[in-house]
């Protein structure tokens, strides 16, 4: 029972810090390491996913007492398609076919991962300069913070509100409808679709992950799909391991982190895209 | 003078910041130290103090659970409690913005807290 739990905590510890690091959900480590290492019911391992997205998201945002990197205003305002979407794809399931979005998606993310290794080609990283559009000077969206890694303050801008407002949607509508992470969807939303800097991105998605997990935590906290054994030895792990990821993000250069990030969105999105015709990897 | 006043502005924002901080990591904080503590006890006793197979699951077996001082009981309850801890991120975002007089924001942010007590309800019938 300790090595179990031992074992879980340090699974947590790991998740916590890439999660943090790159602003996903963890669970693309976790719900592999329970279903397929610990025999456990894909019920159980998608509670225990939920409860390890929003210990994830709870960790990095506590890990400073001002956040400076994450864009508040973003947040809020893409949150409201996040959520709305996730209501959607709650009651669209069983009307919607799953497979037509698990291709969508999986070959969405395909295309993110190719723009993301185009942007690592080119070498723009914090240089790139984005002409604000009038949305996003109306909303107040464009916002600034302090580099740790390049030891400067990058002002951005960010554009096409609305491209980046309905991925957003079509992330809540995924996690919604097929239960999976939508991390990986929320940074493409602002970096890839709104062209805004990758670590508030980053920090972004990770505040936005937590408050749409939470949406749907509560059908999964009364309907029994969250083990208590098994949840908490791994939220422990991940709240530890969220506060050290967050502060390493800061001072990892972005293009490092982008390096991260190109293999883990493909392979997440080949997943989905195999998924769709069937077939589990 | 006008700089001076939009120094202090600053700095009283600052302040507004560094106690929503606090918060939420007063928040954190305590959900972690439930579950460390409900952990513990699961450990300690090598029993989660329920059948085998089963947890609490509603909101009385729970809190009737942390009374008996059962570990599944509250290790439920520090669960809960991290659920909480985004809504709670999303009510000071509210005070925040409200501090910063940016009431565009105080609705945006009080549109996406009504959407997720919508959904906490859904989720609890």
């Amino acid at each position: 029972m300790i090595a179990t739990a031992l074992l879980l905590i340090l699974v947590g510890l790991f998740a916590g810090v890439a999660g943090a690091i790159l602003g996903l959900g963890g669970g693309i480590i976790i719900t592999p390491v329970l279903t397929l290492a610990m025999g456990l019911d894909i019920k159980y391992a998608i509670g225990a996913s939920i409860i390890a997205v929003i210990a994830t998201s709870s960790g990095s945002t506590v890990a400073y007492l001002r956040d400076e990197v994450l864009n508040l205003r973003i947040a809020m305002f893409l949150e409201i398609a996040t959520t709305v979407g996730a209501i959607f794809g709650a009651l669209l399931t069983g009307i919607l076919n799953p497979a037509y979005l698990y291709v969508l998606f999986g070959l969405l993310l395909l295309f993110s991962c190719w723009n993301m290794i185009r942007k690592l080609r080119m070498g723009t990283e914090l240089n790139e300069t984005v002409k604000a559009d009038k949305i996003a000077e109306k909303l107040n969206l464009n916002g600034s913070y302090f580099d740790k890694a390049e030891l400067k303050t990058v002002d951005y801008n960010v554009k096409n509100v609305p491209g980046g407002f309905s991925v957003m949607f079509g992330a809540g509508l995924a996690s919604g409808l097929l239960g999976i992470g939508s991390g990986a969807f929320k940074v493409m939303a602002m970096d890839t679709v709104m062209h805004m800097p990758l670590k508030p991105s980053s920090a972004t998605s990770n505040l936005m992950m937590g408050v749409t997990a939470a949406a749907s935590a509560t059908v999964y906290f009364f309907n029994g799909s969250i083990l208590p054994q098994i949840a908490v030895p791994l939220a422990l792990g991940i709240l530890v391991g969220a506060v050290i990821g967050s502060r390493v993000m800061q001072v990892l250069p972005a293009r490092v982190i982008r390096m991260i990030f190109v293999p883990v969105i493909f392979y997440i999105g080949l997943q989905m895209l195999f998924k769709g015709f069937g077939v589990n990897i | 003078m006008a700089q001076k006043t939009k120094e202090q502005s600053k700095e009283a924002m600052a302040s507004v910041e560094i106690l929503i901080g606090r918060i939420l990591q007063g928040g954190v904080f305590i959900s972690a130290a439930i579950l460390a503590l409900g952990l513990l006890l699961f450990l300690i006793n090598q029993s989660g103090g329920y059948p085998a197979g089963q947890h609490p699951q509603t909101i009385l077996t729970i809190l009737s659970g942390v009374v008996a001082f059962k570990p599944f009981a509250i290790m439920m309850l520090g669960l809960f409690c991290l659920i909480l801890t985004p809504v709670l991120r999303v009510v000071v975002s509210i005070y925040a913005f409200a501090k910063e007089h940016d009431t565009q924001y105080v609705v945006i942010t009080t549109i996406v807290l009504i959407i997720l007590v919508i959904s906490f309800v859904i989720g609890y019938f």
